[in-house]
């Protein structure tokens, strides 16, 4: 690996943390799609900063473009608060109006300059070893690994420092105003963090892309775990490995980086939207199977209970009885004997002493309606357990 | 009103509150003494959640005034804990029920500073005593209606306050859990803390409660159940007679 490599994975791996953090925040806050908006609306904040600056890693200029980012969403809650329009509509109508002023900004001014409208959109990882940060003779490394590094290591720093507050006016609004703690203040600290870390990730991914890195880490996270303390490390580590594994991905198909990364990211959701084991939507379909088949077993068996007649209990009238198809009715006989709830002679089915007695705790569980007790009926008699 | 030289809780002058051009609360005078558990009963829309905001500082009123044992509220937020309805926050949040309550401590160890053990103990205690002890890992939103209530009222008991505030405890929640609740706040108020509760069924007022608010944008009365508790302060209130409801 050449040292140019290293440096673009490291980008890459800081970008993605950097956007992880505050995206886990957007994501439980229900409002993923700010990020869309300020993504894009900071871009005349950029253009005008370069135009004073002529340097896209200057902090001045992603102080003003952040900036811009906080504007964005002061003017989405401004319009929404006057209820003409609804907060989705006042997205849609805040960022393309700011960004179109950036995108006629560019044009008119900027073209013989390196900020183009393909770098603003996608980014362009690959070039950012070759703007090297100076300190006399001495190379430093590339500018943007400082910038992002920096970026990065501030929001970590707030995110220790706050993680209390963040997590409450996050939950509990209400419950933090209450205790002294001003959610708006925080809800701005988001957002001037948000995006600061775009701006910063902006000259890596580009507009569109670094939506995704902000969304996806925490939307997949969100999945996999009940802690918020687990999701922001999955999700710092999903980022990390969409930059690795996107990094060689674009490497081997010779594609955008940033690209690469998103896809990765993109595939990371749907293996985990797909198979997380209790969320994803495999585990849901087969425990809905499950339940379907615990229920039949309990009409079954009540059933049975009901009918003291040997002819309402003899295996082909219960097909018909019960109006079952043949191999359900099959599964279920099996897994009731399989439990020793009945017992068939004759090929007429009785219960059995468990059976008696799972039918009268199950009668219970139905007349008091408790989810609880049918948790305490599976434990009780071992059911369900293959 | 039959406040005389006991010690006010909660003391409401002129208080109005409006959502764009519309009144909410119009002219609130109230008096709440210490170690009451009241009901704030009212129609839909009468403003009975927005009263404990405003008083709460969560709607700002646009007058009026509010003290908290003779203070304002926000140099009294030690004393004050509010159980929010159950509807409010998002019970899909990834944490778990212990922390849930942990939050009620945030407020005495101020900005940054971290929950240690003397909170989750606290917390731990408070879990028991809403008998929600065995549930302290679970995922809240693996959680009853009626338990996530009781998460709720452990988080309020470990705030430790003079005065409780709840909006709509009893709503969605099985009887055994709405009997625990009310045990508790009938605790509460034996130990000389104040409940200020919203709440919807008229029927079981006088089992519950020891002081009644009636409200419906404007205040209608205010007092021990036993005095005030009429049918002529319900058709006030409500606007049809309640007589056959109450007095079966």
């Amino acid at each position: 690996m050449s040292t140019a490599q290293i440096e673009i994975q490291l980008i890459a791996a800081l970008a993605a943390m950097a956007c992880a953090i505050p995206g886990v925040f957007l994501v439980l806050r229900k409002m993923a799609m700010i990020s869309d908006a300020i993504s894009h609306s900071i871009l005349p904040g950029l253009v005008v900063g370069f135009f004073i600056t002529q340097d896209l890693n200057s902090p001045w200029l992603i102080l003003l473009a952040a900036v811009t980012g906080v504007l964005t969403v002061v003017l989405v809650e401004f319009i929404q608060k006057t209820r003409l329009v609804k907060e989705d509509t006042a997205i849609g109508l805040v960022f393309p109006a700011l960004f179109s002023v950036g995108v006629i900004l560019i044009a008119q001014n900027a073209n013989d300059v390196h900020l183009d409208i393909d770098a603003v959109l996608l980014g362009e990882l690959a070039f950012a070893p070759f703007d090297r940060l100076l300190v006399g003779n001495l190379d430093l490394g590339p500018k943007s690994l400082w910038v992002i590094g920096s970026i990065l290591l501030l929001s970590l720093s707030l995110l220790i420092l706050f993680f209390k507050e963040l997590k409450m006016s996050t939950f509990d609004k209400g419950l933090a105003t209450s205790l002294g703690f001003s959610p708006l203040l925080i809800h701005y600290g988001l957002m001037s963090v948000s995006s600061v870390t775009i701006v910063g990730a902006f000259d890596a991914v580009g507009a569109v892309l670094v939506v995704a890195l902000i969304i996806a880490p925490a939307a997949t996270a969100y999945l996999l775990t009940n802690s918020l303390k687990k999701m922001l490390v999955l999700s710092l580590l999903f980022g990390v490995f969409s930059a690795l594994v996107g990094y060689w991905l674009a490497h081997w198909l010779d594609a955008s980086i940033a690209g690469s990364m998103t896809s990765v990211l993109g595939v990371l959701f749907l293996l985990v939207f797909l198979f997380a084991p209790k969320q994803g939507v495999i585990s849901a379909i087969f425990k809905e199977k499950q339940q379907r088949k615990e229920v039949s077993l309990l009409v079954f068996l009540l059933h049975l209970q009901n009918h003291e007649d040997p002819r309402e209990r003899h295996v082909n009238h219960l097909q018909e009885h019960i109006n079952w198809h043949r191999i359900q009715a099959k599964t279920v006989v099996d897994l009731a004997q399989k439990n020793n709830l009945i017992e068939i002679e004759n090929q007429v089915i009785n219960l059995s002493e468990k059976g008696l007695q799972f039918t009268e705790e199950a009668l219970k569980y139905i007349t008091t309606n408790k989810p609880t007790a049918i948790e305490d009926l599976k434990n009780k008699f071992f059911l369900f357990r293959g | 009103m039959n406040v005389k030289n006991e010690k006010l809780a909660i003391k409401i002058d002129d208080l109005t509150v409006a959502y764009d051009y519309k009144p909410v609360l119009w002219d609130i005078d109230l008096k709440i003494p210490e170690g009451v558990l009241m009901a704030i009963v009212g129609p839909n829309g009468a403003g009975k959640s927005t009263l404990i905001k405003a008083i709460l500082g969560i709607i700002k009123p646009i007058a009026g005034s509010v003290k908290i044992f003779g203070k304002p509220y926000k140099t009294q937020r030690a004393k004050v804990a509010y159980v929010p309805q159950k509807g409010t926050v998002d019970w899909d949040f990834p944490t778990t029920a212990l922390d849930v309550v942990m939050m009620g401590t945030y407020g005495s160890l101020g900005w940054i500073k971290r929950p240690g053990q003397a909170q989750r103990k606290s917390a731990l205690e408070a879990l028991e005593k809403v008998g929600m002890l065995a549930f302290k890992n679970r995922q809240i939103s693996q959680l009853s209606g009626g338990q996530q209530q009781r998460i709720f009222l452990a988080r309020a008991l470990v705030q430790n306050a003079s005065i409780y505030f709840m909006d709509e405890p009893f709503q969605g929640v099985d009887a055994t859990t709405e009997r625990a609740i009310i045990k508790i706040l009938k605790e509460l108020r034996d130990a000389g803390k104040t409940l200020i509760v919203v709440h919807h069924d008229l029927q079981t007022v006088p089992e519950y409660f020891n002081w009644v608010t009636f409200l419906n944008v404007k205040g209608i009365a205010s007092g021990p159940v036993k005095d005030i508790f009429n049918d002529d302060n319900l058709t006030k209130t409500y606007g049809i007679n309640y007589k056959v409801a109450i007095n079966p």
